[in-house]
């Protein structure tokens, strides 16, 4: 049991030890002081796909490349740069894969189109059903 | 006509149950690949990471011939597995240069002290700043510069004794 024990702690240090021991860029967990700008960045970096934990957002994740992450955006943001542009920018590096945002692209289509077809195709199975009750 | 069709919703439905299997048994991949493979290498200039090396900027890889281009830390584990390799690719003619992840130069100097120095530049990117403008998703990696400082071909991960042929043809072929 003890081994059991020491073996779940040293499962869960392992992420610790693949990590730097560097302290976290400067705007990786400080706010901007504009709340607008801040309220853009984070609404940006909630729709950025973190590389090393790959199904949390570099809003969510502790990873040291989001935190490097982080603040790169929040600089970029403070400089004056679109949030739009930034995510263009990473889209570039990493593929339409690193942004949580939808687009509309031809492949995404059928998706967009479903629900109109899963309507269309309801209101199809209920048109012979009320037309059965009818006297 | 309705006889098959009734049919129709249980077909859908195992449909789904293969479609939901497949994906559990499929194996995760994880792999990012840079897309700016193919295309000029990002504008940077580095300070050295190492005491008695010199930094890296992108004009000293476009030096007319193909150079091998590592993204390592000290703190990596994976790094000092992979450095036999890159000594043999080293020993083989093999121009090295290495970006440093978040590093301090220290860890660097006790890294190659104990690893071996395969390196001619290496430059510190203490914030992953040239990283995320190389389109790379974490250490250790490796991009063939061509010649003209273009971004030919990319390995992710660490370099295994199986990688070193490989890398060599890709050398050859960025030449």
């Amino acid at each position: 049991m003890k081994m059991l024990i020491a073996m779940s702690l040293a499962l869960a240090a392992a992420p610790a030890v693949a990590q730097t021991a560097l302290p976290p860029a400067p705007w990786a967990d400080r706010q901007i002081p504009d709340a607008d700008q801040e309220r853009a960045a984070k609404a940006l970096m909630e729709t950025i796909r973190c590389l090393t934990c790959q199904s949390q957002s570099i809003a969510d994740s502790n990873a040291s490349m989001a935190a490097d992450m982080r603040s790169q955006i929040r600089e970029r943001i403070m400089a004056g740069e679109k949030p739009e542009a930034i995510r263009a920018w990473l889209v570039s590096r990493y593929g339409d894969w690193v942004s949580y945002a939808p687009t509309a692209d031809p492949i995404l289509w059928p998706l967009w189109a479903a629900p109109l077809i899963l309507l269309a195709l309801g209101l199809f199975l209920m048109r012979g059903r009320i037309g059965r009750r009818r006297p | 006509m309705r006889r098959i069709l009734i049919w129709l919703p249980l077909l859908l439905f195992a449909a789904f149950i293969g479609l939901f299997a497949s994906g559990l048994f499929q194996p995760d991949d994880r792999i990012i690949q840079s897309r700016l493979v193919g295309q000029p290498l990002p504008d940077f200039d580095l300070p050295a990471a190492a005491s008695d090396q010199p930094g890296l900027g992108s004009r000293d890889m476009a030096g007319g011939k193909p150079r091998l281009l590592n993204i390592f830390a000290s703190w990596c584990v994976p790094c000092a597995v992979e450095a036999p390799q890159l000594m043999a690719l080293k020993r083989a003619g093999v121009a090295i240069d290495a970006i440093a992840i978040r590093d301090a130069r220290s860890d660097v100097d006790a890294f190659l002290a104990r690893n071996g120095n395969p390196y001619q530049r290496i430059g510190l990117d203490a914030r992953s700043a040239v990283q995320i403008a190389l389109g790379s998703s974490g250490v250790p990696e490796s991009f063939i510069i061509d010649g003209r400082g273009r971004i030919a071909y990319q390995h992710i991960g660490d370099i295994r004794a199986d990688d070193v042929p490989t890398i060599l043809a890709r050398l050859e072929d960025a030449r």
